[in-house]
């Protein structure tokens, strides 16, 4: 059974993802299909049918698609609440077949995330989520599974096949474990071998599942499956929701342990989490005064500055050019993010870059403070240029006043003003001195290995290669 | 619906009763309100609930109804034109929908049928909240007639806004409406607002950076009523005294531009169906504002950080894909998928990219480019501030400077093209060089190593006859489209042996000539650069006309100028002094002068006739003057009536000895006496002049004391005779 490598794995995926029947369209002849003939699951031709989606989801899906590519909805918490609300009504009326559900759904919520991290790649949020779900389900299925084959093995021990090893349901529950997780220390010291491990839990899925003589045991089993296997999703997406709203209150809840009495502290541009925050360190008693970079060109530290004065914080508003200036009287930086990449790197809004170098010139810490649902677990490449947005240059422009420099009648009909205005700054890990999450502060070194407790490294890629 | 009209009807006629009191009045009032009334329904003070929750529709002109984009607009309608690869039509719907509109009629003229094709296949059908009409009409010649057809077919009836499927914005219309509506409330008669944006004519040109004429518009500064309107403006304006008089507070404007999006009532549409010479959109609006019997009121609406520009012209093509480009647009831009755009990468330096394009190592791409999809890019080759469309061709050691090349074109190597537009399917072989401001239209060929001079426009449609009026070029029938382009396969390759020398060996298509005024304009349209020489010339034209302006402020110097002019003109023709005494009379009467201006002015002209030919020393100067005096003083005679012009010309020689004949101040004395001597000035002139300066400045008084003894010698001489 060692021979099951990897490439089986991969055989079973490919199935998996066969898009035979796409998106909608085809649901009548669908459940006709499922309802009269049941497939045996191990013979060759494993055929996925399933991706049904109700046409109203299929509604709600294009018009959030447009929003997200219009532009019309911004800041990372709402879009990944809405994603994330988006993506448990998608489940909710996906129709399952009998066989490889989770499959199905994966299936389904990739498609989708496809769709919509396409839509606007800078708003890595939408990513985030899609990946979270994505990775709700594989825990969710194994969960059941290693229920259901715990049971199994605990009951017909003696009719197993010829090659199938003996596992246990605690090997197989460690076993699931590791196929979702990147080979920790923990498991080297076990010393099992990862991908053969998998690779056995699945075959032993899907042989035990195929087997002829519990076909009927099954049945009744896999319809229960079936409905559990969507309820525990859905509970676990209602959770996720649940944690996106929290997060300011959670994070918040830490300002204590870092402010401290009389201290300066710098911020720059608006983030909800910040004033948060702020106002939490406050709450209790803390008296501290507030540094506000206006962050031009949108100004929202005008707001923040307006905001943090109502709750009677006593709050300097700066430039942004006099940070470097302001900054040796500063005890610490406490920022939002737009996104936290995989090497600790931070997506910010414009002008952070320039607080972070600050901040270490003069050793004062540089936190960053960001919900978990911020948390990408991509690695960035040329992030200034790609996760990057350029606004229009009304901004910082009145089109009206500078129309005389952008006549192209005149002079060599070449433009000779450029006007440039991004939205994020990349912040490299090397500055960042200390993430603030809903979990706790953690090193940026460290934002790797938070990444793999949320997310399953087979849904880092979300375009789905197409099978031949 | 019919109860709620007749309803409003009565509510409408008691109200106007109450506002008109003189009956001659109410009956010419009612005029407009009665076609209105009876159809729009609700649209009264009553309903403004109603008003505000109608769902927003809109009417998208598909057609130009202009040939400023011919050749091409032969073959393609111009809303389908591509502008940075995206057709222009996806924009204006694209800015629709963001701004919540929820119907949008497209009327479709010339070349209806690709339009309606390329809606039905496009994302935009089928589309929940978002539903799109096409209305075709073969007939319409003009933005009035489809308005005309809409209002028969009833197919509007609220407030809607109008647009041209050429407009690219990214404004956000809550405000404008909102604007809008709450002014309908208080006044039905404010059937329009108009959208404005700043934007500076140049001064050299005179027109705007979409090479439109200046607008000059006049607003009421605090209730933004549009006042007085006028794009075509050439030198000056007059404005009516009474329009000053009656608005309180007139803000005049030349830095505004139209920007084609109005907000309508349902009247405008009536209004246009009224009257039948409203054949262009704006045609409206000067109706309107001439109008005065019928009161509608139009409104303004200025946009700041928001984009809107219409592509009128070769010009606003270049200026405005050039603005998408540096996303004054955005979210319209070309990484942003607001249509079916491909996806396209941004890189630095504004460079647009979309997928699996080959390009060679060598090739540059300059900043500012736009890179379609599947296109290839050979050695050497430099694209500079330019737009490539999908699948081109792009051989080896080709300059692309400011060009627009659209889908599937081939170029081959060694080409050079300067701020071109290169259409679908052109092919241009090896080595050929297109000048600035070149058309290729759709499928043209040129030749090998040929040079397309500038401005030059070639199709494969061969140009209409002259005979044909301007409205009939782009909107021939289907019928006669047919037989066009059935001409074309034919005429496209014999025309490579008839027109061999423009289109080189294998060429295909028609150099569309010009005529002379045409050509004279091309430079203002076109999407090239306007010409160093050009602008130079023009710089000085507009200098000229500054100075010319600063003469007909002060009259008087231009009369002194043509009296001199008159006299030095005499001089030189030896023409008799009776004749000059006319000419100078007659010139009197057209500027209405006095007798002491011709004859200072003509003592002026001698003077400097004097100054001006050759003298060495002041005593030369003084003979000059002499000869001068002796040979024209007769001249100054008929206008030396009495001691007052005579008292008038020795003012105008002191004046002429303190600025710009200081040469003869010194010589101020010998002068007068001169002067007296020849018998044109009296003694008593003098005398008096002296006593009059006796009260005036020190500054004043330096010729009183040069000439202090010359005084009181005449004195001592009237003395002696008495």
């Amino acid at each position: 059974m060692r021979g099951f490598s990897p490439t089986l794995m991969d055989f079973l995926m490919v199935f998996v993802v066969e898009p035979t029947y796409f998106l909608c369209g085809f649901v009548i002849s669908l459940r006709r299909r499922t309802r009269t003939q049941q497939l045996p699951l191990c013979s060759a031709y494993y055929q996925v049918v399933c991706i049904a989606i109700m046409p109203d989801t299929h509604a709600l899906v294009n018009d959030f698609l447009n929003k997200l590519k219009k532009r019309k909805i911004e800041g990372s918490k709402t879009i990944a609440k809405l994603t994330a609300e988006l993506l448990r009504s998608v489940i909710s009326q996906q129709r399952l077949p009998n066989t490889n559900q989770a499959g199905a759904l994966i299936h389904a919520i990739k498609t989708i995330g496809e769709q919509l991290t396409a839509a606007n790649p800078v708003e890595v949020a939408v990513g985030n989520i899609v990946r979270r779900v994505l990775h709700i389900i594989r825990e969710e299925d194994v969960s059941l599974t290693t229920a259901s084959i715990g049971g199994l093995n605990l009951q017909g021990l003696s009719d197993d096949e010829d090659d199938n090893p003996l596992v246990s349901a605690a090997s197989a529950a460690a076993a699931a474990r590791i196929t979702l997780r990147p080979p920790s220390l923990q498991t080297l010291i076990e010393d099992i071998p990862p991908h053969s491990a998998a690779a056995a839990v699945a075959v032993h899925h899907s042989s035990s599942s195929a087997g002829d003589s519990e076909d009927k045991t099954k049945s009744t089993d896999k319809s229960s499956r079936s409905r559990k296997l969507k309820h525990n999703v859905i509970e676990a997406v209602n959770e996720l929701i649940q944690d996106i709203a929290t997060c300011h209150e959670l994070i918040a809840e830490q300002a204590v342990e870092h402010i401290h009495h009389n201290e300066v502290i710098l911020t720059l541009g608006s983030s909800g989490t910040v004033i948060e925050f702020l106002c939490a360190a406050k709450e209790k008693k803390r008296s501290f005064r507030v540094f506000v970079a206006e962050g031009a060109p949108r100004y929202q530290g005008h707001t923040l500055a307006k905001e943090l004065v109502a709750r009677g914080l006593q709050t300097t508003v700066i430039t942004d050019s006099a940070v470097f200036a302001m900054i040796s009287r500063v005890n610490m930086v406490i920022v939002g993010a737009h996104a936290v990449m995989a090497n600790g790197g931070v997506i910010a809004p414009v002008g952070l870059n320039m607080v972070a170098l600050a901040a270490q010139r003069h050793a004062v810490p540089f936190v960053v403070l960001a919900g978990i649902h911020k948390l990408c677990p991509l690695y960035p490449h040329n992030p200034e240029v790609l996760l990057n947005e350029l606004k229009s240059p009304s901004e910082l422009l009145n089109f009206g006043e500078m129309s005389d420099c952008m006549d192209f009648g005149t002079g060599t009909g070449s433009p000779l003003l450029h006007v440039v205005n991004p939205a994020f700054d990349y912040v490299p890990p090397k500055l960042v001195s200390l993430f603030i999450t809903d979990t706790g502060g953690h090193n940026p070194s460290y934002m790797y290995r938070l990444i793999a407790d949320y997310y399953s490294a087979d849904d880092l890629v979300l375009q789905q290669r197409p099978t031949s | 619906m019919l109860l709620s009209r007749v309803s409003f009807e009565s509510s409408e006629d008691v109200e106007d009763e109450h506002v008109v009191e003189s009956s001659i009045l109410a009956v010419v009032k009612n005029k407009p309100t009665e076609t209105m009334g009876a159809k729009k329904g609700g649209k009264t003070v009553d309903d403004v609930e109603d008003i505000l929750h109608v769902p927003l529709k809109a009417i998208l002109l598909a057609d130009s109804f202009d040939t400023k984009f011919c050749p091409i607009t032969l073959e393609r309608p111009k809303v389908l034109l591509p502008i940075v690869n995206t057709p222009m039509i996806d924009y204006t719907l694209a800015w629709l929908e963001s701004a919540n509109v929820v119907e949008v009629l497209v009327v479709c003229c010339s070349h209806s049928k690709q339009i309606v094709d390329y809606l039905d296949k496009s994302k935009w059908v089928n589309r929940p909240e978002f539903s799109v009409t096409t209305i075709e009409s073969h007939y319409c010649t003009s933005a009035g007639e489809a308005l005309r057809l809409i209002y028969q077919n009833n197919l509007i009836n609220g407030d809607f806004i109008l647009i041209s499927g050429d407009t690219v914005s990214n404004m956000v219309l809550t405000e404008a409406l909102e604007e809008h509506k709450q002014r309908r409330q208080k006044d039905s008669k404010a059937v329009m607002t108009m959208v404005i944006k700043q934007s500076k004519p140049s001064q050299i040109t005179r027109q705007t950076r979409l090479g439109t004429d200046a607008l000059f518009i006049a607003i009421d500064s605090s209730t933004k009523q549009l006042l007085y309107y006028n794009d075509s403006l050439k030198r000056s304006l007059s404005l009516d005294k009474t329009f000053l008089a009656e608005n309180s507070s007139v803000s005049s404007h030349n830095d505004k531009q139209d920007c084609y999006i109005d907000i309508c009532s349902y009247e405008v549409l009536s209004l246009f169906n009224e009257n039948f010479d409203y054949g262009h959109l704006r045609d409206l609006v000067k109706g309107v504002l001439g109008d005065e019997v019928s009161g509608c009121k139009i409104y303004t609406h200025e946009i700041h950080s928001d984009y809107a520009a219409r592509v009128d012209n070769f010009r606003s093509y270049d200026s405005i894909s050039k603005d998408i480009i540096q996303r004054w647009t955005y979210p319209f831009v070309p990484d942003v998928q607001f249509s079916t755009n491909h996806p396209t990468n941004r890189e630095r330096q504004g460079i647009y990219r979309a997928s699996e394009i080959s390009q060679s190592c060598s090739a540059e791409i300059g900043p500012f480019t736009y890179i379609g999809k599947g296109t290839s890019i050979g050695d050497k080759t430099v694209v500079l501030n330019s737009v490539i469309g999908d699948g081109c061709k792009i051989g080896g050691g080709v300059l692309i400077d400011g060009c627009y090349i659209w889908n599937n074109v081939t170029i081959e190597d060694g080409c050079k093209l300067k701020q071109a537009i290169l259409c679908d399917g052109v092919v241009m072989r090896s080595g050929s060089v297109l000048e600035p401001g070149v058309v290729l239209s759709s499928n043209v060929v040129v030749g090998p190593k040929i040079v397309v001079p500038a401005y030059s426009k070639v199709s494969l449609q061969p140009q209409p006859v002259e005979q044909d009026s301007d409205d009939e070029l782009e909107y021939a029938d289907d019928n006669s489209e047919t037989l066009h382009t059935v001409n074309t396969v034919e005429n496209g390759y014999s025309s490579s042996e008839r027109e061999l020398s423009e289109i080189g060996i294998g060429g295909r298509g028609f150099v569309w000539s010009k005529s002379e005024v045409d050509r004279e304009e091309e430079w203002r349209h076109s999407v090239a650069p306007i010409p160093e020489s050009k602008l130079i010339e023009l710089t000085h034209k507009v200098f000229d006309e500054q100075d010319s302006d600063d003469e007909s402020d002060e009259e008087p110097p231009t009369f002194e100028k043509e009296i001199e002019a008159t006299f030095l003109r005499g001089v030189r023709k030896k023409i008799k002094e009776e004749d000059i005494l006319l000419e100078i009379n007659s010139l009197r009467f057209l500027y209405n002068m006095a007798s002491e201006n011709c004859a200072s002015a003509l003592f002026y002209a001698m003077m400097k006739l004097a100054l001006d030919s050759p003298h060495n020393s002041p005593a030369n100067l003084v003979k000059n003057a002499n000869d001068v005096i002796t040979r024209w003083g007769s001249l100054l005679k008929p206008y030396l009536r009495g001691i007052d012009d005579e008292i008038e010309v020795i003012m105008k020689f002191e004046e002429m000895c303190t600025e710009n004949g200081k040469e003869f101040a010194p010589l101020f004395v010998q002068i007068m006496h001169l002067l007296y001597d020849k018998d044109i000035i009296q003694e008593e002139a003098f005398l008096n002049w002296a006593n009059e300066k006796e009260q005036a400045d020190e500054s004043d008084k330096v010729f009183v004391k040069q000439s202090e003894t010359f005084i009181q010698w005449l004195n001592e001489a009237s003395e002696e005779e008495d």
